[in-house]
């Protein structure tokens, strides 16, 4: 079974985010690492071709200045390949340009199954994957806590407000998976050495035959027209706990009338 | 007001309309001359509900036959603006099938979608939608620029339910042209999981824990706590995505928002991605060791002290009070 993940290669989340003052968009041309919410996704793509007997587990990204270094970490972890989508043109895409731009490369895969994160650590519009089911005509099922692959059918526990429902869906399909749905694995020492000479694909917008028009800044038809400090919380009171902390918090609570 | 239509997409869940559902009914009323809402299941059943909050027409798309709503609800959507009947912004709780309608709406229509938007006011018939960035320290204003009904994705509890004593809402069906291999999926079988007291995202006291409980047993502290105080149980996402609790207990982003009378963060640092859903509850008490947490610069009283010190005190405490 070939199965493609959707990666996205991010900043740092350790270090302070920054928008661009011009666009006011997020600032991604430093170092990107993977985002963790993407591991997740590779190790259930890894487990996934295992059980099925076989089968490659391709990565499909889309990222400024042919940066790699995040598709290292997860062809590391095992992937077999990845397609890399970078092109000055995508800068300012949203989500809908990046579906776009995702769809047409998932299209050369021709996988059986397209997993993704439920959202990005950094930006959380929450809406590529769907956007790319839509795309490509294909089923979805979002916020998958349990993943099981029989047949040409995917089996999926789905998060809901109440619990979670049983779905189960045809293949090819694609399926959002929650962190904590597997534990990704840590690369190896092979792993890491092997993922250095593993292919990845490089691709322009005008490769994937996509308009100039459709993606970057002028694709994306928004703008962001303000970005001001939140109205700030007082500053409270801190105390230190030396035994007495508890009584503290219970006389808090009574002011507020809650005892 | 210039803008003349808005379409909420309503979810209703036993019967009634979701908090989220009538909050974005409300303040859609003071965007927009007409509000009306999109149904699916036994949506129409709500249309009194739906029409007391100010919808005047209730689009009832019907029985998806167990299919998941995003494709069919979108797809009804989409007909309506192709034929010209459709309005000029359609609102959407972010939820999980609310997201699913965005993302597909979004395609069938080819317009961007705004997400996490947090407010969502009017000027000169321009819609322009709030977002809380940097976990809440920022505040972003955002536009569409181009023609077209603008798609948002609303997060719970941005706008008060506010009843505008209307009358019940008339059912029209809407129908759903057949969306063919994108509507494939089936649910097969739904399962609840139990909680007790008072439902996390309407509690008046939340209790959270997160990673500084160091493990999955000492959850049972929070738990006690919420207990003696007659309130909900929540988490950080670590301790969600550890496999110490189950998912509905996530408080933040990917989880839920709540607005309690008080918030109790117990070993919870305060990660962006908490924040957002907490940031707003009324007062706000962090007992974290670590005196640097983010959490303690949001919070009215900060204690500094480990939760397996202070969390045994308060409850043996409020315990003798009985």
């Amino acid at each position: 079974m070939n199965v493609v993940v959707c990666v996205k290669q991010i900043p740092d989340p350790a270090a302070p985010p920054a928008l661009d003052p011009g666009s006011k968009t997020l600032v991604r041309d430093g170092k990107l690492i993977l985002d963790d919410s993407d591991a997740y996704g590779v190790e259930m793509a890894l487990q996934l071709a295992d059980a099925a007997g076989g089968g490659e587990v391709t990565l499909v990204s889309m990222a400024p200045n042919g940066e790699v270094s995040g598709l290292r970490t997860a062809l590391a972890m095992g992937a077999a390949k990845a397609i890399l989508v970078s092109d000055p043109a995508l800068a300012g895409t949203d989500a809908l340009g990046t579906a776009k731009v995702l769809a047409a490369a998932i299209r050369r895969a021709e996988p059986d199954l397209i997993l993704a994160a439920t959202e990005s650590s950094d930006g959380y519009t929450g809406t590529t994957p769907v956007q790319i089911a839509e795309l490509l005509g294909l089923p979805s099922v979002t916020f998958a806590k349990k993943v099981e692959v029989t047949g040409s059918s995917v089996k999926v526990e789905r998060q809901t407000e109440a619990g979670y429902d049983e779905v189960e869906c045809p293949l090819p399909a694609v399926v959002t998976v929650t962190a904590g749905v597997v534990e990704p694995r840590y690369p190896s020492f092979k792993g890491i050495m092997a993922a250095k000479s593993k292919p990845v694909e490089n691709l322009t917008v005008a490769d994937l035959g996509i308009d100039a028009d459709q993606v970057g800044a002028t694709g994306a038809r928004q703008e962001i027209t303000e970005v001001v400090p939140a109205e700030a919380r007082a500053a409270g009171e801190i105390v230190v706990d030396e035994g007495e902390g508890h009584l503290r918090v219970i006389e808090f609570l009574e002011q507020l009338k809650v005892l | 007001m210039t803008i003349a239509k808005i379409w909420v997409v309503a979810e209703i869940v036993d019967g009634a309309p979701t908090t989220t559902s009538l909050e974005l009914v409300s303040h859609a009323r003071t965007l927009a001359d007409t509000v009306e809402a999109v149904v699916w299941g036994d949506g129409a059943s709500a249309a009194g509900a739906l029409g007391e909050y100010g919808a005047t027409t209730v689009h009832d798309v019907g029985d998806l036959g167990g299919a998941l709503p995003g494709a069919p609800v979108a797809a009804a959507i989409a007909a309506a603006v192709e034929a010209g009947s459709g309005p000029d912004a359609v609102l959407l709780p972010a939820t999980y099938d609310g997201r699913d309608v965005a993302g597909r709406l979004s395609v069938k229509l080819d317009r961007p979608v705004l997400t996490n938007v947090v407010g969502l006011t009017e000027a000169d018939g321009v819609l322009s939608s709030q977002h809380a960035i940097f976990g809440g320290a920022e505040i972003l204003t955002a536009r569409f620029t181009a023609a077209g009904p603008g798609i948002f994705v609303i997060r719970a509890k941005s706008f008060p339910a506010e009843p505008s004593g209307g009358a019940p809402a008339a059912v029209v069906a809407a129908t759903a042209p057949d969306t063919g291999a994108a509507n494939a999926a089936r649910i097969v079988a739904r399962h609840v999981e139990e909680r007790t007291g008072p439902k996390l995202d309407e509690a008046d006291v939340v209790v959270s824990g997160g990673r500084g409980l160091g493990e999955k047993d000492q959850y049972v502290l929070i738990e006690q706590l919420a207990g003696l105080l007659h309130g909900a149980a929540g988490a950080s996402r670590a301790i969600v995505d550890a496999g110490w609790v189950p998912y509905s207990h996530q408080v933040g982003q990917t989880g839920k928002t709540v607005k309690p009378t008080v918030y109790l963060a117990c070993g919870i640092s305060g990660a962006t991605q908490h924040m957002v859903g907490m940031k707003n509850s009324k007062n706000i008490v962090a007992i974290n060791k670590d005196q640097d947490a983010p959490i303690f610069q949001v919070a009215d009283l900060g204690i500094v002290g480990d939760v397996h010190k202070v969390l045994p005190k308060l409850i043996e405490t409020l315990q003798a009070r009985g």
